[in-house]
Parts: C-alpha cells; structure tokens; sequence
C-alpha cells in the first residue's frame, strides 16, 4: 500500500489552498487497506471546490462504503501547481481520504457531468501511472470506468475508458463489485475477461466490445458489437424509487471554500417539463419524487449532523414537488437552527406562485431571485417548449419587487433553432419590461441577464441542429450588447458566456471516436482545465483538428438528416428516437408539447421501454403551475395534436 | 466565553479564512447557542486571535465566542461538548468565562513562542546563527506588508531565541505580534536566507497583565498532560 502523505505534506505549505488535499471532512471514509475488498477510486476531474459537492460521486461513495467487499476514497483534480510538484517529485495522484495511490485501487472511477473536462480525465489518469488508453492497460492496471451525464455520449472517450454505466448508479456499482471480486478471486488473469463480464451489467457499456464504420461521406455507417459479450443497444440504468435510496446519509461537511456549500437534499430525480434544448430532463426521466416525509426527516437529520446553516431542495424543477410549501416550511422552522437555516431552491419555476414560496424562504434576506425564461419572445419558447407566458414571467418579476427583492437574474439562451434577431433582442425587451415593474414600484431596481450559447447533445430533440457558428453566436452577443446600452435599457446588466468554449463543449458533445485523437493531443499539448477560462485554449483544439485531419464545421454546424447514424445510437436513455425526431418537428413547427406527468402518456419510452411509471404525490399539476402543464396553454400556444398512441398516465402515490 | 484549542497534523493546512465556518459549524453540530449579529446578514459572534499561518501548528488557539442567553452551557462543560464535533487534529482544552470589555485577542496577545524546524543548517550551523543574531543590534529583512516590499528590522521582535533540545535543527523563539509582529519564516531570513522552514509549532500565545507575561487562558496540568499524551492526531481515526 503506497501511502503518499510522506512525500506530499513537505510541498503542500508552498501550494494554493492545501485544505483541497487533506481529506479530513465530516463524513469522509477513512478506510483500513483491505486487499480483500474490492477498492474504488472515486474522481471528479475538476478542482476539489467544484468537485466535492457532487452529489452523484457522494451516493456512490456511501453505498460502495458501506458494502463488505467494497471500499471507496476519493480524488479530485490536482491544480496546476501541485501537479507540476507532483511531476517533479514523483507523486502519483492519489485519494483525499487515506492519501493511497490511485494504482492501489481495482477501479478508478470519474464522474463527468461536462464535456469540457475530458483533457482532466486524462491527465488524472497519466497522474495516477495508468495508460490512458484503455487498449495499453494490462492486469497489472486498475479498470477505468466513467458515469454522470457526458457519458450518454462516450464515443470521444471510448478509447479511454474501460468502462461507462449509462444512467442512475445506485445498483450498478454493487453488480460491478460483485464482477471485479470474482475477477479478482479468480486471478485477475484476463483483462478481456472482467471487460466481457461488465459488459454483460445491464447499463454498462464497454467500448473496446465494439467498433465503428464510417460511410465515404464521413458520416457514421454503425457501431457493432464484436464480441458476443456484449448487447446490440446498451440501455441505461433507472433506479424506479428514489425512497429506497435515501442518499447521501452522511453528506460531506468540507472545511475550506466549496460550491453549493450547504446540505442538499434531492427532492425528486427526473423532470418531464420536455424542454428540448435539456439534455438532463430527457435522460433523467422519469419523474421519481422522494416522499414528502423521506424529504423532511433527511432535512432534519443532515442539518443536525452536519451543522450547515442552509439546505437547497434540490432537483430539475423544485418547485414542482407535490407539498413543497410544507417541506420548505418544516425545514424553516426547523429547531436546531433557531431561526436561522435558510432554504433554497435551484432552479425556479417562473411564475407567482414561486415567488410566493421564495418569500417564505428569504424571510430576510431578499438579494436576488433568479428565473430561466431561456427566450426573448414566445415563439421562441415555444420551439424550445419552454411554455412560460409573458403574464407569467411579469407576474412572478412584479410580484418580486412587491416583496421586497431589488435584483433578478434571468438566464437565456441563444442560437436556438430557428432563432431571429427579433428573437435574440427579445431577450432585453423582457429585461427592460421587467425594470419597468420595478419603477411602477417606486424603486430602481436592477436585472442581470445571463446568456449562454446554446449547444445541442445527444438524447434531445435537438440533438440534429446545426450549432450557431462562433461568429453567429459572437454577432447575437453584440446585438445584445447594443440594445443593453440604450438608454431605455440602463439597469439591464449582460453578461455572456464565451462562445469560444461552447465551440468546444458542441464539439465533444456530439463527437464520434475519431475525436479521441484530439482529445489526447490536446490534452498533450497542455490543454487542461479547459472549463476554466484562464486555461482555455481554443487553438490546442483547431490545431489538434486540422493534425487529425477533422473538420471542426462539420462536427458542430451541420444539421444531421433523419437517416443518419448518430455515434450514440447503439446507447439508449430510453426515449424512442422517432419520438425525438418528431419533437425535433414540432419544434421547427413551434407546437408545445404538455407535461405528461399530468396529462396523458404520449410514450417516450422511459417509463414504457423499462416498465417503470412516474413516482409522484400528486396527480394534479402543482398551484400556479404553467410551462407546460396544460391548463395555461391557450392562453398563447397551441394545444399539440396527438403525435403518438396514447395510454392512460401512469401515476403512484 | 474565551476557549483554548489546538490545531495539529493534517488540519494545519486548514486556512484561518476557513476557521469561522469549521468552528461555527462544530458548535451548530454540539446544539451550542450562539448569539447572532445583527443587521442585513447575521452572523454567529465568534472572534478569532492572531492568525495561524496555514501550515503551522500550534498548542495554544484561542477563540472569543458569545452565547446565546438562553445557551445554558458553562465554560466548563464546553470542550468536552465541542470537541467531538470539531475536525480530526482540533481539541477544545478549556474554556473560561470572559468579563464585559476585555481586551480582545488580537489587541491582547503580544508575543507567541515558536518551535521552528530549520531545514539547511546542522545543530552547530543554527547555533552560530543564533549566537550572532542575540548578539547583532539590528537585523534588516525585506518583507511584505499590504502587497509591498518593506525594509524592517527584526532585531526587535525576537525577544528570545535559542537551540531546542534534541537531535534536529530546532529553534524555540519568542517572537513579539506588537508593535510590529515577526513571523517564523521572517525570522530564518534573517537567520539565513538559504534556510527553510520545516514543521513549525505555535507552543503559546502571550499577553501582559500588570506587566508579568502569562497566556490568556494558561493550562497548568491540564496542558502538560495533553501536549504529552495526546495521541498524534495522523493517527487518530475519524
């Protein structure tokens, strides 16, 4: 067993915020060498501030734990300081928790939630002594597996990877313990072997059991299996209840800086709200509520035992979740805070009535409120299906500066499908109507409008358009820009995402494997951190295209047909691809399409393709709810005709 | 109510930005009450003394916290009650009670006692350079204050200096915070510019009570029997 904390406390005095590399947080497993067990190294290839709050990673990490035959620690991504310590010195990457080396572990695992972060994966692998290709590893080398959701398109780093467990992990990764054991019992003799045995897990895809064709025209011809182990089409995992996996129990309570730094717990998974542009809505469906009570008692437990002031419901759309006025109010009134826990609530609904649960919320403290409107005009939302009226969002911003807010945040996209410059210059229309209701309330009043351009992914309706070019992006960044500065517009504050790096991220997002070559390059060249904005560098990737002999237009900017063979078709998150296709339709047709957890299936295929149902308290639409849930469709949209074969809702208490 | 804690092995690299939160989390943990600002953004009432650069460890913290009325907690009760919510490497010693308009730390405390590992030299090395630097009127450093380079003389700072026991390079220093404060690595630069510090333990904090220097809450047994027998917390399991 290779402890390393001998070697790396001398240099961590000298590196910025050690407290990233010394473990020792409330909840962290510090488990005794146990060559028996099966070990997993668990990494997020991002910084430990970005990386620790994962809830995802967290959830394995307890399950793993508390198994027999499993153990699990920790890694993030070293910054660039310590890691050049660490090539100096001969340091190999190893976990926070116990300070092993990552060569100590049967399987390193990463979690990747963003495309951006693959030159990280990487380099963490290179830190960690292990080939990163999959094809030079031997028996001597830890399995390298990967989950979160980039992995529903894994194609440009299935040369890298062992493995990758499509979907909820909760039941995976015991069935991949239980298949390394025996490998491991058995003499780790064969690596094809264990490879062979996890692709037979259901919603574990091993890449290296198949291979990809290309057509003349460059475009996927298929990608087969080639070994009988493994199946045609990997579906992924679903867990069907969300109350037999009250996870995390033992939230890591970090002791330096983190983000999201306060207790979470997830209300629901999953979200049928059906905007197309959303790639975590379509994957994760479907919609799985946490009983109401599960809810309050992991409130009250994880506040007592972690000491955290503030606790976020979290979830796709939280205030969607049937009695989240009472869960909210139990959790405000909780005792052990003696007043002074607060909640929050990522990701709003825009309307009224969440501003009414927002009030209850921020009894005192009433900075800002944020809303996702996502589009400037309503014929852009409805392409998107983001059915969010204009007297909704006025509503929900009129009835903010009546309570007592000052400043709202509204996110949007652009480079949307079919997006116009009216479109675009919608969005500051909105924004300065918005200002306009705060002046109407006797005060100044301030709205930031946050705009990211948009990048189509696998598994949604999108998923066949043609990204903006980063010049068009850049163009409708200017436009926004120009309206901002008016005088009209003076409050409205813009800010925007560099389209350079969503170049990038629609790149990978859609890539097939001939990517992996660039990715590697990239990464040889010195390219990490590539989220990070200091780090990014665009020419690593145009230079790591051309040397491929890649083009960078035909991968982002051309609109695939509906004959063609997309790198992740042989994978499935369950949705019929003619169901997506013809969403794609409707979309350039700008029809809406209804939340189907209150309203009749129209078969998408999570629930019907895994014989699983919606899991929700309620079987009517929540107080106030709009965006698609129906009853507010005439007021603007079009009710949808039937598109498919419809069956009766299926709805559990 | 003042409390004395330590803070030794891994945790040392814990920043002292990131102390308010540990601690403010540890006595929300232990169901400790503790009186809350007021104003737009209320904030537990806690106050921490001298810095401990990250790295350092140290015998001897102290940090000012004021209950809530209704906390019904007593000083004595307080750091077996906080100790088991507070990180591997930290243990509340002893907690007294604190009279209306005392000093606070950072005005209060004049000078700490360092054991200092000098990485460089060997034992005969390090005690020449003591030697000279006792002996010496003035020593100029160039250091940083407020982001800039700045002349100062350390001379007066150092109010004792001498070779620890053992095999190692140590230096035991007592190093003046008032008026102006002398750090470890400031000392060995002065020392010798080559050298380096290793391992560097804060042993005691003083201040001055009708001019006789004693810590601002002294240990007495107590203190002895945890700097010798408490097990190194990198061995002590979560």
């Amino acid at each position: 067993m290779a402890d390393v904390w001998a070697r790396l406390e001398p240099h961590l005095a000298s590196v910025q915020k050690p407290a990233r590399y010394i473990g020792c947080e409330l909840g962290a497993e510090v488990p005794a060498p146990a060559p028996h067990r099966v070990g997993w190294l668990l990494v997020y290839p991002d910084t430990y501030e970005i990386g620790l709050p994962n809830q995802g990673l967290q959830i394995l990490y307890e399950i793993l734990n508390e198994r027999d035959d499993a153990l699990a620690e920790r890694s993030y991504a070293p910054w660039t300081d310590l890691e050049e310590v660490m090539r100096r010195e001969d340091i190999p990457l190893f976990s926070v928790d116990t300070h092993r080396s990552a060569d100590d572990f049967d399987v390193v695992a990463f979690n990747l939630s963003s495309e951006l972060v693959y030159t990280n994966l990487l380099n963490c692998l290179d830190l960690a002594g292990i080939p990163v290709r999959s094809a030079e590893r031997g028996t001597e080398h830890p399995i390298v597996g990967a989950g979160g959701h980039a992995t529903y398109n894994p194609e440009p780093i299935a040369d890298f990877l062992d493995f990758v467990v499509l979907g909820d992990g909760e039941e995976a990764v015991s069935e991949i313990t239980e298949a390394v054991d025996a490998w491991k019992r058995s003499g780790r003799a064969d690596r094809a072997e264990i490879l062979r045995a996890l692709a037979g897990i259901e919603g574990v895809y091993v890449p290296s059991l198949y291979e990809s064709s290309y057509n003349d025209d460059g475009t996927l011809a298929a990608t087969s299996p080639i070994d009988p182990a493994a199946p045609e089409k990997v579906e992924k995992r679903t867990i069907a209840d969300l109350a037999d996996w009250p996870y995390p129990k033992q939230q890591l309570v970090p002791l330096t800086e983190v983000v999201h730094d306060r207790l979470n717990v997830e209300v629901f998974r999953g979200c049928t709200r059906g905007c197309r542009f959303c790639q975590a809505g379509m994957i994760t469906r479907p919609v799985r509520e946490r009983p109401a009570e599960q809810v309050a008692s992991m409130v009250k437990q994880g506040l007592r035992r972690t000491g955290y002031d503030e606790v976020a419901l979290t979830s796709l759309s939280t205030a969607d979740f049937s009695g989240i006025e009472d869960v909210v109010g139990a959790a405000m009134d909780d005792e052990v805070g003696c007043g002074n826990i607060s909640v929050s609530l990522p990701s709003l609904r825009v309307d009224a009535f969440t501003v009414g649960v927002a009030a209850q919320i921020q009894r005192a403290r009433r900075t800002g409120l944020t809303f996702a409107p996502e589009a400037g005009t309503w014929r852009m939302r409805q392409v998107i299906n983001k059915l969010i009226t204009e007297e909704d969002l006025y509503a929900a911003v009129d009835s903010a500066f009546s309570q007592g807010w000052r400043r709202v945040k509204l996110y949007f996209l652009t480079g949307l499908p079919t997006e116009t410059d009216e479109d675009t210059l919608g969005i500051v229309e909105l924004a300065q109507r918005c200002l306009e209701l705060a002046k109407a309330k006797g005060h100044k009043g301030s709205v930031t409008v946050s705009v990211g351009g948009f990048v189509p992914k696998a598994f949604t309706p999108f998923q066949w358009f043609g990204m903006n070019t980063e010049e068009e992006l850049r163009r409708k960044i200017n436009l926004l820009r120009d309206a901002a500065r008016s005088k009209k517009a003076s409050n409205v504050q813009l800010k925007w995402h560099d389209p350079k790096a969503s170049l990038i991220e629609g790149l990978v997002s859609r890539g097939d494997r001939r990517l992996g070559a660039v990715i590697e390059q990239v990464w040889r060249e010195g390219g990490t951190f590539q989220e990070w904005s200091e780090h990014f560098q665009l020419d690593l990737w145009q230079k790591a295209m051309a040397d491929q002999g890649l083009d960078m237009d035909w991968y982002c900017h051309r609109h695939r047909t509906e004959d063609e063979v997309l790198p992740w078709d042989h994978l499935s998150a369950g949705l019929h691809k003619d169901f997506l296709w013809q969403e794609w339709r409707d979309a350039l047709d700008e029809v809406g399409l209804e939340d189907c957890r209150w309203t009749p299936c129209y078969d998408c295929g999570a629930c019907t393709g895994y014989g699983i149902e919606h899991v929700v308290a309620s079987a009517v639409p929540p107080a106030g709810g709009s965006q698609g849930t129906g009853q507010d469709l005439e007021r603007g949209g079009e009710v949808p005709v039937t598109l498919l074969p419809r069956k009766p809702a299926g709805v559990s208490a | 109510m003042r409390l004395r804690y330590d803070k030794r092995g891994k945790i040392r690299f814990l920043s002292h930005r990131d102390l308010a939160r540990v601690w403010e989390r540890a006595l929300r943990r232990a169901a400790v009450r503790v009186a809350y600002s007021e104003g737009f953004s209320p904030r537990p009432r806690l106050s921490f003394g001298l810095a401990l650069s990250t790295g350092y460890e140290s015998l001897g913290e102290y940090v000012d916290i004021d209950l809530h009325p209704e906390a019904g907690v007593e000083p004595t009760e307080l750091p077996a009650l906080v100790t088991p919510s507070l990180p591997v490497g930290m243990t509340a010693q002893v907690a007294v009670p604190l009279d209306a308009g005392t000093e606070s730390l950072q005005a209060a405390v004049t000078s700490s006692t360092w054991e200092i590992e000098v990485v460089g030299p060997d034992r005969a090395g390090l005690q020449a350079a003591v030697t000279r630097a006792l002996e010496a009127t003035a020593l100029a450093i160039t250091v940083e204050r407020k982001g800039s380079p700045v002349e100062v003389d350390a001379r007066p700072a150092i109010l004792a200096l001498a070779l620890s026991d053992g095999e190692a390079p140590t230096l035991t220093a007592e190093l003046a915070t008032q008026p102006r404060s002398l750090r470890p690595a400031e000392l060995l630069r002065a020392l010798d510019p080559a050298w380096r510090e290793g391992r560097v333990l804060r042993t005691h904090q003083w201040t001055l009570v009708d001019g006789a220097r004693c810590e601002p809450i002294p240990l007495g047994d107590l203190g002895a029997r945890a700097a010798t027998s408490a097990p190194h917390a990198e061995a002590r399991a979560s």
